[in-house]
């Protein structure tokens, strides 16, 4: 909450407001914002896109078809280590599926999910460019390849040991 | 000026202006090409493809909804071709779908269903992944079932391009696409109005109203209570509809007499308070005229107005009449002056109003509204809900013979009828207010120049040598539009009127729903709904408010005189604003009159 009440965000948000409604063609400034936003704040909070639509005149049922039609906009509160799962063509040839499975019951989370202690959030991601190690996952832009499931869990679980030795 | 040109369907030639697209110029020669995102009164979407054709020439088909036509165009609507491919459009969508049609609230009034008929899809070959979503139950009026949705944009056009409310969006993409209102708030704490436009344009189930009908069965069978009736005046306008009648028979005999078939001991009738809001209504612009109140004074019998005016507009709180609804008039009345009449408890009294609207059920549920503790009105069903109970309890509605409504709150003079339709309340507010202010009768009582569907109407009139500027808004966008320039210009009309639908109360969120190939909310539909409410005017020897003899009954009896205490105390009420704000986009902002 403090965060989101954090004035320096909002006078940078409102500036930035200020400055593209000068152009005309709302929707596309609409999406600028949106990135702005999530830049600020890391994702697209509620309260702020009520700001969004009273300052831009923007009713928020626009900027929430906007919002959620984007896969790039997080509607929630990101966790400290972003895991994207490929499900390009190679990567879910070679099991991609089967790691998202994996993903889904360690973390205890579904796509576009946090995790309760705020550590994980879950994505999928279009080809990530490394199909020679497929099936791969991408984590805080790191890329692991040639996964099964042991692997997987191995790799998740060093992020939890780090984490806790940074509490320690 | 369109040129004339010369195309063909099906083989045959036809000369047809240019300026048209497709399906315009095939509806008019008398092809229905199948349609399904397609409404006359919004943008075109092109989403669902099911208005294919086959133009020569062109590789692929076309939709008529958006394609225009061409001199020399060659156009094939009936092709075997064509046929499956629409076919597998059709089957693409019941691929999704629950397909539990047998009980459906809209079994036999389903779009989606009449057009699989119509192409001849007995049998399901094979059945995809569906979708699975929660119903939102959370309004009291307008209930939300994403399951029966087939994403044809048509409530979200309708309530975002001709309400302007901006309630609804198609949230997310592909196969999870889901229609709801922003951050998928419930709808009960949504800016939706409660209006219920999404319910009429939807194709299929994927709106309805919040159903009373079993509740209403089962108290009626309480030997316990009084029960008690009133009904809208456009509900007589409008039901026969549902009973297959061509628009515009006025049903009021058949209405009071299955009333009473269906158990209640009172009918009543809304007009009634409709005269009675009339006396408040036209008092209190008068005392505001001639003592520098608040102007323009706004209009507040329209439910989904007062919710969208508290969201959107808080700023005209102080213009907005004070007057309850004719409803909540009637409710109060009933528990009050009514039960005291027949010497009954208020609290054993079942007050029950047979609305044209979504937004009666909203309103009905206002604390602001309570008085002694009670509420006015206890249940609110529509049109198409007491429609539906006169069949389910076999009553033979086009035979029974005519009754009247009971007194002392069921006789009504022509202005009470004449709500019901745009600009009525305007119209019979004038006719009151006139000889309230000097003293004369005014003579030519039906003032053309608020009548009919322009979204915005303007009249003037004058009263002992002032002049009054009156307003008129249908339909929550036009209202919108009509509000932008009073915020600029506030000294512009002195009385406004704003309905929330389209064509006033006849256009109702409860109405019947449209007949086997009509449209949804077609302007020749409202206009033979308002005509039957003109026409019943016209039929009455009183057609001013203040000459309804029950009406200067009741206050000789009970209320004194307009604006007394106890009429403060039963008839009037506030309104405050409310969250969420409503917002309408910069580009809608002042679009003028
Ligand atoms: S009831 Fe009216 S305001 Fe509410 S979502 Fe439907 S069209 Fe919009
Ligand atoms: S709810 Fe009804 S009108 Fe709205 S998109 Fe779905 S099917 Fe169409
Ligand atoms: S009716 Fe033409 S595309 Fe839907």
């Amino acid at each position: 909450m403090t965060q989101i009440v954090n004035e320096d965000k909002k006078n940078e948000l409102y500036a930035f407001m200020d400055e593209v409604s000068q152009e005309r063609r709302s929707n596309s400034y609409l999406i600028a914002v949106l990135h702005k936003v999530q830049q600020l704040y890391g994702y697209l909070p509620q309260e702020v896109m009520d700001q969004v639509a009273e300052k831009m005149e923007i009713p928020t049922s626009h900027i929430w078809g906007v919002a959620t039609f984007y896969h790039y906009f997080n509607l929630k509160p990101i966790g400290k280590n972003i895991v994207s799962v490929c499900m390009g063509t190679a990567c879910y040839v070679k099991g991609a599926d089967k790691m998202l499975l994996t993903l889904k019951k360690e973390l205890g989370i579904e796509i576009g999910e946090t995790t309760e202690d705020k550590l994980f959030t879950l994505q999928e991601a279009r080809c990530l460019g490394a199909c020679g190690i497929a099936p791969v996952m991408m984590i805080n832009g790191k890329i692991y390849g040639e996964l099964d499931s042991k692997k997987t869990v191995d790799i998740i679980n060093q992020y939890r040991k780090a984490a806790q030795t940074d509490i320690e | 000026m369109a040129e004339e040109i010369t195309i063909s369907i099906n083989t045959k030639e036809y000369k047809v202006a240019s300026d048209q697209t497709i399906m315009q110029a095939a509806d008019k020669l008398g092809f229905h090409i199948p349609r399904l995102c397609y409404h006359p009164k919004l943008s075109i979407e092109g989403a669902c493809r099911v208005c294919i054709v086959q133009v020569e020439g062109m590789q692929n088909y076309v939709a008529s909804c958006s394609y225009p036509i061409s001199d020399g165009m060659k156009i094939h609507t009936n092709t075997q071709d064509l046929r499956r491919a629409r076919r597998d459009i059709i089957e693409l969508i019941l691929d999704n779908h629950p397909l539990d049609c047998h009980t459906c609230e809209r079994d036999a009034n389903c779009e989606l269903q009449r057009l699989a008929a119509s192409m001849g899809i007995h049998a399901r070959h094979f059945e995809g992944e569906k979708k699975h979503y929660e119903k939102d139950l959370s309004s009291d009026a307008v209930i939300r079932d994403p399951d029966k949705c087939i994403l044809c944009g048509r409530c979200v056009r309708m309530c975002s391009e001709i309400q302007q409310v901006h309630n609804l969006t198609q949230a997310y993409r592909g196969f999870s696409t889901v229609v709801m209102p922003a951050y998928n708030m419930p709808m009960g704490e949504s800016v939706c109005t409660a209006c219920g436009q999404c319910i009429n344009v939807c194709p299929t189930a994927a709106f309805l109203e919040k159903n009373y009908t079993q509740d209403l069965f089962e108290k009626l069978n309480d030997p316990d209570t009084v029960k008690v009736v009133q009904f809208a005046p456009s509900v007589r306008a409008a039901i026969g509809e549902a009973f297959g009648l061509a628009p515009g028979r006025n049903m009021e005999g058949e209405l009071v007499a299955s009333f009473r078939k269906l158990g209640f001991d009172y009918v009543f009738d809304t007009q009634f308070a409709a005269d009675l809001t009339i006396m408040e209504e036209a008092s209190e612009f008068l005392e505001r005229f001639q003592n520098n109140g608040k102007l323009p004074m706004i209009t507040s019998c329209s439910s989904a107005w007062m919710k969208c005016m508290e969201q959107f507009y808080p700023d005209l709180i102080d213009n907005i009449s004070t007057c309850k609804s004719p409803m909540s008039m009637q409710g109060a009345i009933t528990k009050s002056y009514f039960a005291k009449k027949i010497g009954v408890d208020p609290k054993k009294i079942l007050s029950v109003a047979v609305m044209c609207c979504t937004a009666k059920k909203y309103e009905a549920s206002r604390p602001e509204l309570i008085v002694d503790g009670m509420r006015g009105v206890d249940i609110v069903v529509t049109t198409r809900e007491i429609a539906w109970m006169i069949k389910s309890a076999g009553i033979d509605f086009l035979n029974i013979e005519h009754e009247e409504a009971d007194h002392p709150l069921g006789m009504s003079s022509g202005a009470g009828a004449i709500f019901g339709a745009t600009g009525g309340v305007m119209e019979a507010a004038i006719r009151t207010a006139y000889e309230l202010y000097t003293g004369q009768t005014l003579v030519d009582i039906e003032i053309e120049d608020i009548r009919g569907l322009q979204g915005v109407k303007e009249g003037r009139l004058e009263i002992d040598g002032q002049e009054i500027r009156v307003a008129v808004a249908h339909g929550l966008g036009n209202a919108n539009n009509l509000l932008e320039t009073v915020r600029k210009d506030p000294t512009r009309y002195h009385f406004i009127e704003i309905m929330g639908c389209p064509g006033g109360c006849v256009g109702g969120g409860g109405q019947p729903y449209a007949q086997v190939n009509a449209i949804p909310l077609d302007d020749v539909a409202l206009k033979k709904r308002a005509e039957a409410l003109y026409d019943l005017d016209r039929s009455k020897t009183i057609r001013r408010s203040h000459e309804n003899p029950d009406i200067q009954k009741l206050y000789k009896e009970f209320l004194q005189r307009p604006l007394s205490a106890v009429s403060h105390k039963y008839l009037h009420t506030h309104y405050k604003a409310k969250m969420p704000v409503g917002i309408v986009p910069k580009t809608e902002r002042g679009s003028g009159v």
